[in-house]
Formats: C-alpha cells, sequence, structure tokens
C-alpha cells in the first residue's frame, strides 16, 4: 500500500510539472467544445440557390420569393440562362439551380399541371439531398395555396385522406448542437485516457527510467495501478470541466442525473485507460504508440455512430461497433443528456462495458513484462 | 551531394525497420477508404421503428408492411399504449413510433379521412426529419393507390437532376479529404515527431557536428516522408478508381503535381513545428490541434464551412487543407484544368513559401 502512494506520489508530480500535459488537459476541452460543435453542424442552411425564370410570370416569381422567404435558401442568381446558372455551379457558386420553363403559369391554369425542374450539385450528398427535399416540399407548399385559390374544398373532402402529423420528442427545437456536444465530450475523454496513458508508460521504455524501476521491489501490479490511477482522476476532471463548458456554452443539462453519467464514465475510463497500457506494451517508441492510438482512435471515433447513424452500416462495420466502447459511452451520453434514461435502461451498456475494462486491463497485465 | 544521400539512406533505414510504423503509415489510406467508402453513410436506412396500432384493421395492417417491406425501416416492437413510447425512445434503438388511432378504418371509410401521428426521437435531428419525410412518403403513395392515381387538379412536378454524383455517393466528396487528411499526418505529424526524437534522445548534437550543413540535415530528414506521401497518394487513387468507381475526371499530371505541393506544405509545417518544441509530446500536442484538427473540422470534407459562424469561416482561410481540398474535388470530380484552380494554387504556394521562411529563421543550429 505504501508502495503505491509513493508512486501515486511521483505520477501526479509528473504529471502537474509537465506543461504539455497541462496544456492538453485544459486546452483540450476548451478547443474541442467550443469550435467543434459550432463546425460539426450538418444543420443545413443557407443553400446558394440560382433560380433561371423564363416564365417571367406572377406565378414564377411567387414561387421564388416563397423559396427565399423560407430561409433555408440563399438567392445567388435570378436570370434567364441555364448556361450561365451551370456555370455558378462548376464556380461553386450556386448548390441548386432551380429551372421554371417559359409556359409554366399558362400550363398549370390550362392544362392542370405543370413542371418546374431542378439541378443539384451533388458532390456534397447530404446537402444535395437534404437541400432538394425542402426545395420540393416548398414547391408542393406552394402548390397546395395555388389550389386552394383555384377551388374551394367542401367541408367533407369528396376524396379519401390520410392526414399525417409529426411531432418531434426530446429535441423539439431541432437543435444539432444537443446532439453533437454529448459525443464531443465523449471523444475528448476518450483520446485524454488512451493517449495520455499509452505516451506516458512508452515515455519511460524510451527515455530508459522503466529499468529504474524495473529494478525496485515494485510489483507489477503496483506499477499499473500507480499509473492507471493518476490518469482516471484526470479522465473523471475533464469529463467534469466538459460538463461545466457544455454548460457554460450551450446550456445543456443533463435531463438524468449525474450519478448516471459519473458510474458508467467511471467504468468507462478503467475500459479506456485499459486501451491505452495495452497499445503501450505493444509498442517500444511514443512514435510508434502516438501513431497507433491515433490510428485505432480514428477508427473507433468514425465507426462510433458520432456522425453517422450505426442503421445504415453495413452488416461488418455493424460488428466493428459492437466490440468498440466509445459506441456505447456516445449512446449512454445522448440516451441520459438528452431523454433521462436511468440505470435501468442503460444496463446492458454497463456490463458490456464492465467486460471491456476486465478483459483490456487482463490483457495488458498479462502482456506486461518486466523484464526487457 | 555523396553526404547527403547517405543522410537520406540512413532516414530510410529509420523508417525501414520500424515495420509496426511503416505498416500503419502505408495501411492508414486504406483503412480509411474503406470506412469512409462503405461503412459510413449519411443516407438513412434500416431504421428501428416501432408502431402502436390501437385499430388494427385492413388500413393500418397494410400501411404497416409497407413500411416495414421499404429499405428505410424495420419495425422492431408493437407498442400498447402512449406510455410505452417514451420508454421505447429511452432504451434507445427506437427513431421513430407511428401511431394509428382507434377506429382508423371507420373514420376512414365514413368521414374519408384518419390521422396518423409520427412520433420521432429527434436527438439526431437530421435522422428525424428524413425518416418522418419518409414515412410519410409511403403513406402518402398507400393513399394514391387507394384513391386509383386520381390526378388532383392544378399539379406543379419536380423533375430533378443530381449533377457530378447522380448516385449520391458520399466517396465524391470524402476522397478529396482522405487525401488531405493522410498528406496531413504523413508529412507534417511524422517530420516534426522525427526531428524533435533526434533532439529528445540526444542523437541531434551527434549530427550537429558532422561536416553536413544543418539546413540539409533536416532536408535529407523531410525526403522519405515525401516519397512516402507519393506511395500513398497513389494508392488513395488507386483504391478510388478501382474499388469506389471514383473516376478522375481532370488530368492526373495536374492533380499529382497539386498534390506534392500540398505534401511539401505540410513538411513545411513539420519543419516549423520542430524548430519550435523540444519534446515529441508537444510536437504530436501542436501538430493535432494546429494542423489536424483544422483539417478535419475546416476544410469542408467532413462538415459544410457555409453553415458555420463567421469566425470559424474566416480561419478556414489560414487552413492550407481547405484550399487542397478545393482544388482535388474541382480537378477529380468536376475535371475543370489550371485556368479554374490558379487562384488556389497561388495561394497554396504562398503558404508553403511563408512556412518554409519561417522555419528556416527559426531554424538554430545551436543547442538550447
Amino acid at each position: 500500500m505504501r508502495t503505491l502512494r509513493f508512486l501515486l506520489q511521483k505520477e501526479f508530480r509528473q504529471v502537474f510539472r509537465d506543461p504539455a500535459i497541462l496544456r492538453m488537459i485544459f486546452m483540450m476541452p476548451a478547443i474541442q467544445l467550443l469550435v467543434l460543435p459550432w463546425a460539426a453542424d450538418y444543420e443545413i442552411k443557407n443553400i446558394q440557390l440560382s433560380v433561371v425564370d423564363h416564365d417571367h410570370s406572377q406565378y414564377s416569381r411567387q414561387l421564388t420569393n416563397k423559396i427565399t422567404a423560407s430561409g433555408y435558401f440563399q438567392l445567388q442568381d435570378y436570370s434567364d440562362s441555364y448556361t450561365k446558372a451551370m456555370h455558378l455551379v462548376e464556380k461553386d457558386e450556386a448548390d441548386l439551380v432551380l429551372e421554371i420553363p417559359a409556359d409554366f403559369e399558362k400550363k398549370l391554369v390550362k392544362e392542370n399541371e405543370s413542371t418546374v425542374f431542378m439541378a443539384v450539385n451533388a458532390i456534397n450528398g447530404v446537402k444535395a439531398n437534404l437541400g432538394a427535399a425542402y426545395l420540393r416540399s416548398i414547391v408542393q407548399d406552394y402548390n397546395r395555396e395555388v389550389r386552394l385559390k383555384w377551388i374551394q374544398l367542401p367541408r367533407f373532402s369528396p376524396e379519401l385522406q390520410i392526414a399525417v402529423t409529426s411531432s418531434n420528442w426530446f429535441n423539439p427545437s431541432m437543435n444539432y448542437k444537443l446532439f453533437m456536444v454529448p459525443g464531443i465530450l465523449v471523444v475528448l475523454v476518450t483520446m485524454v485516457g488512451s493517449f495520455l496513458t499509452s505516451l506516458n508508460i512508452v515515455r519511460e521504455k524510451e527515455i530508459g527510467t522503466i529499468e529504474q524501476i524495473n529494478v525496485t521491489p515494485v510489483k507489477k501490479y503496483h506499477f499499473i495501478l500507480g499509473k492507471l490511477i493518476p490518469f482516471w482522476v484526470l479522465g473523471l476532471l475533464i469529463l467534469t470541466i466538459g460538463l461545466g463548458i457544455s454548460w457554460a456554452a450551450y446550456g445543456i443539462v443533463p435531463l438524468g442525473s449525474f450519478w448516471v453519467i459519473y458510474v458508467f464514465s467511471a467504468v468507462y475510463l478503467l475500459a479506456v485507460l485499459g486501451l491505452g497500457l495495452l497499445i503501450s506494451t505493444y509498442t517500444g517508441t511514443q512514435q510508434q504508440a502516438m501513431l497507433l492510438s491515433f490510428f485505432m482512435m480514428m477508427v473507433f471515433i468514425l465507426l462510433s455512430g458520432l456522425y453517422t447513424s450505426i442503421d445504415s452500416m453495413p452488416g461488418w462495420a455493424k460488428a466493428i461497433t459492437s466490440a468498440n466502447p466509445v459506441t456505447y459511452f456516445i449512446d449512454v451520453m445522448r440516451m441520459v443528456v438528452l431523454k433521462g434514461s436511468g440505470f435501468n435502461d442503460i444496463s446492458r451498456h454497463i456490463l458490456v462495458m464492465l467486460g471491456f475494462a476486465v478483459g483490456l486491463n487482463a490483457w495488458a497485465v498479462i502482456n506486461y513484462r518486466k523484464r526487457s | 551531394m555523396k553526404q547527403f544521400i547517405s543522410f537520406v539512406k540512413k532516414e530510410f533505414h529509420h523508417i525501414w525497420r520500424d515495420q509496426r510504423t511503416l505498416f500503419i503509415l502505408l495501411g492508414m489510406p486504406i483503412v480509411q477508404i474503406i470506412i469512409f467508402g462503405f461503412a459510413l453513410t449519411n443516407e438513412v436506412k434500416n431504421s428501428q421503428i416501432a408502431v402502436l396500432d390501437q385499430s388494427n384493421d385492413i388500413y393500418t395492417q397494410t400501411i404497416r408492411s409497407e413500411l416495414n417491406a421499404s429499405r428505410y425501416f424495420d419495425i422492431a416492437a408493437d407498442l400498447h399504449s402512449y406510455k410505452d413510447i417514451e420508454a421505447a425512445f429511452k432504451k434507445g434503438r427506437i427513431k421513430l413510433v407511428v401511431v394509428f388511432p382507434e377506429n382508423f378504418a371507420a373514420d376512414l371509410e365514413h368521414f374519408n379521412t384518419a390521422q396518423i401521428q409520427l412520433v420521432a426521437d429527434a436527438s439526431d435531428p437530421n435522422v428525424a426529419s428524413t425518416l418522418t419525410n419518409y414515412a410519410t412518403a409511403i403513406i402518402m403513395d398507400y393513399q394514391d393507390r387507394i384513391t386509383n392515381n386520381r390526378k388532383l387538379p392544378y399539379t406543379i412536378h419536380t423533375e430533378m437532376r443530381m449533377l457530378y454524383n447522380p448516385q449520391l455517393k458520399g466517396a465524391y466528396s470524402f476522397v478529396p479529404g482522405v487525401m488531405a487528411m493522410v498528406l496531413m499526418l504523413v508529412c507534417t505529424l511524422m517530420t516534426a515527431i522525427t526531428i524533435v526524437r533526434e533532439k529528445e534522445l540526444g542523437t541531434m548534437e551527434i549530427m550537429l557536428v558532422s561536416p553536413m550543413q544543418p539546413l540539409k540535415i533536416v532536408i535529407a530528414k523531410a525526403v522519405p516522408y515525401l516519397l512516402l506521401s507519393v506511395v500513398n497518394i497513389s494508392s488513395i487513387l488507386l483504391l478510388s478508381v478501382f474499388v469506389l468507381d471514383v473516376p478522375i475526371n481532370g488530368s492526373l499530371l495536374l492533380l499529382l503535381s497539386e498534390s506534392i505541393l500540398f505534401t511539401l506544405t505540410c513538411l513545411a509545417f513539420g519543419l516549423l513545428i520542430s524548430t519550435k518544441t523540444g519534446s515529441q509530446q508537444t510536437a504530436m500536442f501542436i501538430a493535432l490541434t494546429g494542423m489536424f484538427l483544422p483539417t478535419v473540422m475546416l476544410s469542408g470534407f467532413m462538415f459544410p464551412i457555409e453553415n458555420m459562424p463567421w469566425p470559424l469561416r474566416m480561419i478556414s482561410n489560414i487552413v492550407p487543407a481547405k484550399w487542397f481540398y478545393f482544388i482535388v474535388k474541382e480537378v477529380m470530380i468536376k475535371g475543370v484544368g489550371l485556368a479554374a484552380v490558379w487562384k488556389e494554387t497561388l495561394i497554396l504556394t504562398g503558404m508553403l513559401v511563408f512556412l518554409l521562411a519561417l522555419s528556416i529563421k527559426n531554424f538554430k543550429i545551436r543547442l538550447a
């Protein structure tokens, strides 16, 4: 016990005397949480629209006004030349071209139907998809208005009609930051946990100080506990700072209890630190450790459902996501923060995470050798 | 010159003999392309939904099976009361609940109108609105079918054309992004770290007392990474053409020379970091926060720049990857020539010269 206390003293001193680590601990949360949510905003707005109006009728102008009034689109250009509009698309100045044909109004009134054409710059798939969907729904809205003007609908509709109403729970204002911030918090804790642990141990290997520890009577588990406990504390500290920043900057207060978050994080950090430890046993230099952790983090974060939904991934990718600790933490964070889930709802997550923690640490301890 | 070549050889041995690192450096782009190409889609499909059917008649059953049959939805649960909805959402799997009121069939047959309520878990706003749109479209299709496709009067049809990327493949926007990311990693991070490592281990001193000019020592360190980058660029391009079917529409020569220009810029930045730092951890920290995060966040490949608030948009202009991403996208996918991207090329060149000048100015021959 006494040995462990001295080791802990040494580790904490090392951490707090290293300006690089201190910077990492306080700047990473600030940068990631203050900047990333603003950048990672998939809410689509300000779509650059170019209208090609061959009709110049009252209707075509009404339609254009309605589109620009919606707030999603910015009218970049209003002309009657399709080639000019296409040129804007080529220069990336327009995302969407709406072409209104010459006899739009006449056809609509006389022949009961008319067509407008849309051309979408589809290099960015999400934007193209959502932009086109918005535009189409605005055109349909406009269509309804036109219809109402021409025909008085009777009170009981003669035609069969299914009315679909929709409501959005947990995030009625559809605020994208509410969705991203809990996820980013997870990335933060994960990066700090695994990077710092693996680098710290490998650094002792590279500089040679690990030899000094290996020749002392310090036991294997003393050494490992001495390394894990400080970073476990640091991880929880960073989580607290992160929760504080997300409250101060975005007003996000978890709907569920802090207990659930901290209990799960405590287990999760054990798993992540185990991963860091494992990486350090397989590498000999800081360069290797860094690159390996970086590589694993990249795969874990991309395949965690942080940015894209897991449901739409193919089978093999889904298999990786369920062997990925980050997935579970992001899930839990979002559930607790946004929906107020309790221990009952996340019991499966906690069990899986305990499994990860035990498995990874056991693997790392078995793999750690006091001899070089 | 002979000295220089032997220094380059030494650096090659460094890389060659650290096979784990080499393996990751060469494997990274391949793994990234596979993940981005096959695992990450912004398309929504196979979403798990639940049905709360209080009517259970022939209409609701048909709509139910129509929803289940579409590739967007899998019906994962049947709920029995309104209270179940919240519980189902809290468990996390269910993204949308379709609620049929009592007497759905009777309402539809007698009053000609009936209601369906869609309740979405809007934790992820985009998925929620996409799912609501899809479900509404499926129900509307069904309605059209039971009204025998009678045309409504005064209908405006919309006809859509997707330019450049008709199948809406994500590959078109991420292949240039992966290139930027990998080049940044290999050149900036690795160069900075190898140089700082020699400082940290003390071997830099040995080299500085050799008759070789100090600046050449550092340049010799960069050469192998430049070559590694060329290998990576080729593997990314080959993979994207032959595995992801992303064509190279513009001139290959232009694309390659722009990539090399960007590689040099990254190397220069790596040099600059190495002149400023003394420990590998600090170098890594600066490379990650100063170069890697901005590349991922502000180059426009993961997140659209137009959406960002103006301070971020301003900052994005000093991120070299933003310009490189733009150039690659234009040349590779739209197939334009140098005439269309000369401005961006000039900006990149300017950045390269600036970074090089700064790092040469900061380069110290003496040890601290």
